[in-house]
C-alpha cells in the first residue's frame, strides 16, 4: 500500500509527466489555451491512459515476460494503443454522444501522444505489476491534468497581457512552463 | 550542379523500385534530390520551423553527447522508415497506411534501442525512456504521410537525410547554449574539449535542469520571430 501511495505521489507531483519529462508537450502547448478543453483533454489522456496500462501491463507479464519476446514491447505497445483508441472513441460514440462531443476530437490525437506511449514504456521498464501500472498510469493522469488545467488558467489571462511582438503565443507560453517547472522542482526530494 | 549530379547518380542503385521513371528524367530529379535534401535544413527545419517533436528536444539537450546520440538515431529511423514506406507506396492500400507506417516505424526504433543497447550502453541508460519514445515522435511519421508515401524511393532518401540534420542540428544548438552555460565546460563522447575560467566552478546548474530546457527554447523562439527566421502567429 505504502509502495503505491509512493508511486502515485512521484508520478503527481516529483517526476510529472509534462513539467519534468517534458512528455505530452504538443497537447500541453496544444490545448491549454481554454480552461474547459483543457479540462477535456486532461480526462481524456488520463482515461486512455488507465486502460493501455491495464491492457499493456496485462500482455508484457502474462504473454511478453513468459515467452521471453520482450524485445518486441516497442511494436506490440503502439499497435495496442492505437487499436484502444480506435475502441474507445467508438464505444464513446455509441454510448454518451455529450461526451463524445466533448472529448471526441482529442481521442485520435492521443493515439501519437508520447505521454500514454511512455507511460507504458515505464511499466514495463519498472517491471511494475498490473495494480502498480494502474497506480502509476493514475497518477500520470493526475499529474497532466492538473498541469495543463494551471496552465490554461494562466494562459487565458496571459492574452489580455501586452507582451512583446516576438514573444506573443509560443515563446511566452514556454516562459510560462518553465516557471512552472521551477515551482515543481520545490517538490524534489519529498519521497 | 555537375558535380551534384554525379554524386546522386552514384547512390542511384540503392533505389530499386522507381529507376525507369528515374532515367527518363534525371537531370530533373538530381536537382530536386538536393532541393530536398536541403529543405529540412533551413526552410522546413522540423524543430524551429515546423515546431514538431519537441519532447526530445527539451528533454535530451542537456548535454551534446545525447543531442548527437539522439540525432543519429533520428536519422536512423527516418531512413529506414521513409525509404521502406516510400518503396511499399504501390502496395500500400490507402485505408491501412497509418498502421503500416505505425508497424515500419516501431520496427526500425526496436532494431535502433537494441543496437543501441548492445554496441553503445552509456548513451542508451542516458538516453532512457527517450530512445524507444521515437517511435511517437511526430516528425517520423509526418514525414511518411506528407513525403514518403507520395515520393520516389531517392527524393524520400533525401527528405530523410534533410530532415534529420535539420533536427540533429537544431538539437546540437539547443544543447550546446545549456552545456555551456549549465556546466561552464564543453564534453564530447567523454572528452572534455575546454572549460570556462568563471563559469566552471560556479555553474548556472538552472540550464541543464527540466525549467532551463523550457525557458532557452522559449527565448530562442523569441530570437528566432525577432530575426524573421520563424513566422508569427
Amino acid at each position: 500500500m505504502n509502495n503505491l501511495l509512493t508511486i502515485f505521489i512521484a508520478m503527481v507531483i516529483i517526476n510529472n509527466m509534462v513539467l519534468a519529462k517534458f512528455l505530452g508537450l504538443c497537447s500541453f502547448f496544444g490545448v491549454s489555451k481554454k480552461l474547459s478543453d483543457a479540462f477535456s483533454m486532461g480526462i481524456a489522456v488520463t482515461l486512455v491512459m488507465l486502460i493501455a496500462s491495464v491492457s499493456t501491463s496485462v500482455i508484457y507479464n502474462y504473454i511478453l515476460v513468459p515467452y521471453k519476446v520482450e524485445f518486441m514491447n516497442i511494436v506490440i505497445f503502439i499497435l495496442v494503443i492505437a487499436s484502444l483508441v480506435q475502441i474507445v472513441e467508438i464505444v464513446i460514440k455509441r454510448t454518451n454522444i455529450i461526451l463524445y462531443n466533448a472529448m471526441g476530437i482529442y481521442l485520435p490525437l492521443i493515439t501519437t501522444n508520447c505521454i500514454v506511449m511512455a507511460i507504458v514504456l515505464i511499466n514495463s521498464a519498472e517491471n511494475y505489476s498490473v495494480l502498480e501500472s494502474i497506480v502509476n498510469a493514475l497518477g500520470a493522469g493526475v499529474g497532466y491534468t492538473l498541469v495543463i488545467i494551471i496552465m490554461s488558467g494562466i494562459r487565458e489571462k496571459l492574452d489580455l497581457a501586452d507582451s512583446p511582438k516576438s514573444m506573443r503565443g509560443l515563446p511566452v507560453a514556454f516562459l510560462t512552463a518553465a516557471l512552472l517547472a521551477l515551482a515543481f522542482v520545490g517538490f524534489n526530494g519529498m519521497v | 550542379m555537375n558535380d551534384h549530379k554525379d554524386r546522386s547518380n552514384s547512390k542511384q542503385p540503392q533505389s530499386c523500385h522507381p529507376q525507369k521513371q528515374h532515367v527518363k528524367d534525371n537531370k530533373k530529379s538530381g536537382s530536386r534530390f538536393w532541393k530536398e535534401l536541403v529543405k529540412g535544413i533551413i526552410v522546413s527545419n522540423p524543430v524551429f520551423i515546423l515546431i514538431l517533436g519537441l519532447c526530445p528536444v527539451l528533454a535530451i539537450t542537456n548535454s551534446i553527447t545525447n543531442a548527437l546520440g539522439m540525432g543519429a538515431g533520428v536519422i536512423f529511423v527516418l531512413l529506414c522508415s521513409n525509404i521502406l514506406i516510400s518503396s511499399i507506396r504501390k502496395a500500400t492500400p490507402l485505408i491501412v497506411r497509418i498502421p503500416v507506417f505505425i508497424v515500419v516505424i516501431a520496427t526500425s526504433v526496436t532494431i535502433l534501442s537494441l543496437v543501441f543497447e548492445a554496441y553503445i550502453p552509456p548513451l542508451y541508460k542516458s538516453l532512457g525512456i527517450y530512445l524507444p519514445l521515437v517511435v511517437v515522435n511526430c516528425i517520423i511519421l509526418g514525414r511518411a504521410e506528407a513525403f514518403a508515401s507520395k515520393n520516389s524511393v531517392l527524393l524520400s532518401t533525401a527528405d530523410a537525410v534533410g530532415i534529420g540534420i535539420g533536427f540533429t542540428i537544431a538539437l546540437v544548438i539547443i544543447s550546446l547554449i545549456r552545456e555551456i552555460i549549465g556546466t561552464g565546460s564543453l564534453e564530447i563522447f567523454g572528452r572534455q574539449l575546454f572549460k570556462l575560467p568563471g563559469l566552471s566552478t560556479h555553474p548556472l546548474i538552472f540550464f541543464i535542469s527540466p525549467p532551463g530546457a523550457f525557458l532557452v527554447i522559449g527565448i530562442m523562439m523569441a530570437l528566432l520571430r525577432l530575426l524573421g527566421v520563424m513566422k508569427y502567429e
